[in-house]
C-alpha cells in the first residue's frame, strides 16, 4: 500500500504543533495532500517509465544487428549463428501464417459463441457459459502446449492430417509427411487460445447495442436470426473487428504453446504440415543460449519488431472497440 | 383501443416463409455447434489434466526436488516453492505501483495527462510476455550478472501492473461522489478520504483486480525463461536462479522421458488448480458486489 508516507508526515506535523492549536490544521492536510498526490503521481509515472524503458532497452539492444543488416534483416531467410548471418524472414512468415490460420479457425467459432450467449441461450445458462469460455483464457499457455504435444499432435498425425491430405491435398497446403508437429498444430492451438478473447469482446460490443434496435427489427416481423444479423451484428461490426484484431495481437505474441508444437525449424514451406518457427519462439528457444553479441542483438531486434507490431495492432483494435462501446462506457462511469 | 386489437390478426396472417424459418433454425444450430466446439477442447484439456495428473501426484512429488534422469521418483517441491517465491516478489513490486497508479487515474487523472497514462497502461497490457522477458533480462540480469528470482519477479510485476491499474481505477470510479463529498464535509483531508473512504469502499473490487492479475501471471512461462531460468535445487536467495512450476512443466514436456512427462502432467494439474481457485475466488468476491456498503 502506498499509504505510509503521508501517515508518517501528518504525525510529525501534529507533534510539532503547539498544545493550544487545533489538531487538524488546513495547512497540515494540504502538505499531506500534496505528498499523497505526488506519491500517486509517481506510481502513474512508473507506468509511463516502464513503457519508455521497454522501448529504450529494445532499441539499444538491437542497435548492433540494425547496423549490421539494416532493413534487409526482415527480408533475409538466412539464420546462421556460427557465421553471424541473420535474417528474420522465416520467423516473420511463421508468425503471420500461424496467426492468420488461428484467426481463420477461431473467428467464426468465437462469433457463434458470442451470438449464442448474448442472444439465444436461456438466461440461466448465460452466466455459466460465459464463465466457462473465460476459463479457457485462464489456462496458461504452457498447459495448452503440454496438452497439444500429447493429445492434439498424435490426433493430427493419425487422423487429422491424413484426412486433410486426402480431401484437400489438391490445394497444395496439405502435402508432405504428416508429422503432427508443424504449422497446422500451432494454428489450431492458437485458435483455441484466441477464441475466448474474440468472443468476450464480441459479447461486450453486442451487449452495447441498444435494446431498442432489437425490438425495432423484431417489430418489423424479422425472425430471431434476421434480428441478430441486421439489428445487432451490423451495428456492432466495428467492435467485432476490433475483437478480432485484439485476438490477432494475442496470437502474434503467443510463445510457449506455439514453441512446443510448431517444430522450430527456420524454413518457409507452402505446406501447413511442415514445421516452422515464429518470432516469439525463436527468442524463447535461443535467447539464453545466444553466444555472440550480434546473435543476441538479432534476437532483440526480432523482439522489437514483435513489440511494434503488437502495439500497433492493439491500438487499432482498442480504437475500434471504443467506437462501439463509448456510449455504454460513459454511462457506467457517470 | 379497438383498432389495435382488430389489427393484430392481420400481422399473424402473414406467415414467416419456410425458407426464413429454416435459415433461423440453421443459425441457431450453428451457434450451438460453435459453443460445443469451443467447450470440447476445454473439457479435453481438463479431462486429460485430471486423468494424467492425479495418478502422479503423491507425497514425494510435493516434497522432493527433481531426481536425475533415469531415476524414478522425485518431485517438484522446489518448483512449487519457487513459483510462490517469484509471485511474492512480483506482487510486492506490482501491487502497490498498480494500485497507486489506479488511484492517480481515478482521483487526479481526469485530464489529458491522465489519458496519456491510461493509454500507456493499455499499451503495456498488450506487450507480448516474451518481450517483457527480454526487458527484465536487460534491466536485472545484465546488471546483476546472473539469472535470478528477482529478475523473474520484475518481469511478472511488469505484467501485473496494467491489469491492476485499470481495474483499480474502474472500481474507484464506481464509488459515488457523494461518499467523497460526505468525507470532505466532515473536514477529512483528501488523502485520508481516498485511502480510508474511497479505497476502503472499493476494496473487494480492487482485490478482484489483483487476483485477476495474479491468475494471469501465475502460469506465465515465457518471461521466466531467461530471467528466473529454473533450478534443480531449492533456492531462497533473491539473487539466484530459481525453479518455477511453469518452467519445470515446459522442460519436462519437451523432454524425451516418460517419467518426466508424467511429472509434467502432475505439475500442470497443480498449476491449473491454483489458477482456477484464484479465478473462482474472483467470481465469488465479484458476485458479492464490488462496493462495500455504498449502494
Amino acid at each position: 500500500m502506498p499509504g505510509p508516507q503521508p501517515v508518517a508526515k501528518s504525525e510529525v506535523v501534529a507533534n510539532s504543533s503547539g498544545q493550544n492549536e487545533p489538531l487538524l490544521k488546513v495547512g497540515d492536510s494540504h502538505v499531506a495532500d500534496s505528498i499523497f498526490h505526488f506519491a500517486m503521481l509517481s506510481c502513474g509515472l512508473c507506468v509511463l517509465a516502464l513503457v519508455g524503458l521497454i522501448v529504450y532497452e529494445l532499441m539499444s539492444g538491437s542497435r548492433l544487428s540494425w547496423h549490421a543488416f539494416g532493413l534487409k534483416f526482415f527480408f533475409r531467410s538466412e539464420w546462421d549463428p556460427v557465421n553471424e548471418q541473420f535474417g528474420a524472414l522465416p520467423f516473420v512468415y511463421g508468425t503471420l501464417v500461424s496467426s492468420f490460420l488461428a484467426l481463420l479457425l477461431a473467428v467464426p467459432l468465437a462469433i457463434g459463441v458470442a451470438v449464442f450467449i448474448t442472444e439465444m441461450c436461456p438466461r440461466w445458462l448465460k452466466g455459466p457459459l460465459a464463465f466457462t469460455t473465460e476459463l479457457l483464457a485462464a489456462i496458461p499457455s504452457v498447459i495448452y502446449g503440454l496438452w497439444a504435444i500429447f493429445v492434439l499432435v498424435p490426433l493430427l498425425r493419425q487422423y487429422g492430417e491424413p484426412f486433410c491430405a486426402r480431401y484437400l491435398g489438391w490445394t497444395g497446403l496439405f502435402e508432405g509427411p504428416p508429422y503432427g508437429i508443424g504449422m497446422l498444430a500451432a494454428g489450431i492451438i492458437l485458435a483455441i487460445m484466441v477464441v475466448p478473447i474474440v468472443s468476450s469482446i464480441t459479447r461486450e460490443v453486442m451487449t452495447a447495442v441498444p435494446q431498442q434496435q432489437r425490438e425495432a427489427v423484431l417489430a418489423l416481423g424479422a425472425t430471431r436470426w434476421e434480428m441478430i444479423r441486421t439489428g445487432v451484428l451490423r451495428n456492432a461490426r466495428a467492435g467485432i473487428l476490433g475483437g478480432v484484431i485484439l485476438g490477432l495481437g494475442r496470437a502474434l505474441g503467443e510463445t510457449m504453446a506455439v514453441t512446443m508444437v510448431i517444430g522450430n525449424r527456420p524454413e518457409i514451406a507452402r505446406s501447413l504440415f511442415a514445421p516452422g518457427y515464429t518470432m516469439a519462439s525463436v527468442i524463447a528457444n535461443e535467447f539464453s543460449e545466444a553466444t555472440g553479441n550480434t546473435y543476441l542483438s538479432a534476437l532483440i531486434e526480432i523482439g522489437l519488431a514483435l513489440f511494434i507490431v503488437t502495439i500497433m495492432v492493439n491500438i487499432v483494435a482498442q480504437f475500434l472497440v471504443w467506437t462501439v462501446t463509448r456510449g455504454t462506457v460513459a454511462r457506467s462511469h457517470a | 383501443m379497438p383498432e389495435t386489437t382488430t389489427a393484430t390478426p392481420d400481422f399473424a396472417a402473414a406467415p414467416i416463409s419456410l425458407w426464413r424459418r429454416g435459415v433461423n433454425s440453421f443459425a441457431t444450430l450453428a451457434a450451438a455447434c460453435a459453443v460445443i466446439l469451443v467447450l470440447l477442447p476445454l473439457g479435453a484439456v481438463f479431462g486429460y489434466l485430471v486423468y494424467k495428473g492425479i495418478g502422479s501426484i503423491n507425497w514425494a512429488f510435493l516434497t522432493q526436488t527433481p531426481k536425475p534422469v533415469g531415476e524414478a521418483g522425485g518431485g517438484m517441491a522446489n518448483a512449487i516453492a519457487g513459483s510462490a517465491f517469484i509471485l511474492l516478489i512480483a506482487s510486492t513490486i506490482g501491487v502497490p505501483i498498480g494500485i497507486g497508479a489506479g488511484i492517480y487515474l481515478a482521483e487526479y487523472g481526469r485530464n489529458q495527462f491522465g489519458n496519456v497514462i491510461r493509454f500507456t497502461a493499455d499499451v503495456l497490457n498488450g506487450v507480448p510476455s516474451i518481450v517483457v522477458g527480454i526487458v527484465a533480462y536487460a534491466i536485472v540480469v545484465l546488471t546483476q550478472g546472473h539469472f535470478s528470482a528477482l529478475a523473474g519477479g520484475v518481469a511478472l510485476a511488469i505484467m501485473m501492473i496494467p491489469t491492476i491499474t485499470r481495474t483499480t481505477e474502474e472500481m474507484l470510479l464506481l464509488v459515488p461522489n457523494a461518499v467523497r463529498e460526505a468525507a470532505y464535509g466532515l473536514g477529512v483531508s483528501r488523502w485520508r478520504t481516498t485511502l480510508s473512504i474511497t479505497l476502503r469502499t472499493a476494496t473487494s473490487g480492487v482485490i478482484t483486480g489483483v487476483m485477476l492479475a495474479f491468475a494471469r501471471v501465475a502460469g506465465e512461462t515465457a518471461p521466466l525463461l531467461f530471467t528466473a531460468f529454473g533450478n534443480q535445487y531449492w533456492n531462497w536467495k533473491i539473487n539466484q536462479p530459481t525453479a518455477a512450476l511453469s518452467l519445470q512443466i515446459f522442460t519436462y514436456a519437451i523432454s524425451p522421458f516418460d517419467e518426466w512427462h508424467r511429472q509434467a502432467w502432475a505439475g500442470a494439474l497443480i498449476l491449473i488448480v491454483l489458477i482456477v481457485f484464484a479465478v473462482s475466488a474472483v467470481r465469488i468476491v465479484a458476485s458479492r458486489g464490488m462496493l462495500k456498503g455504498a449502494n
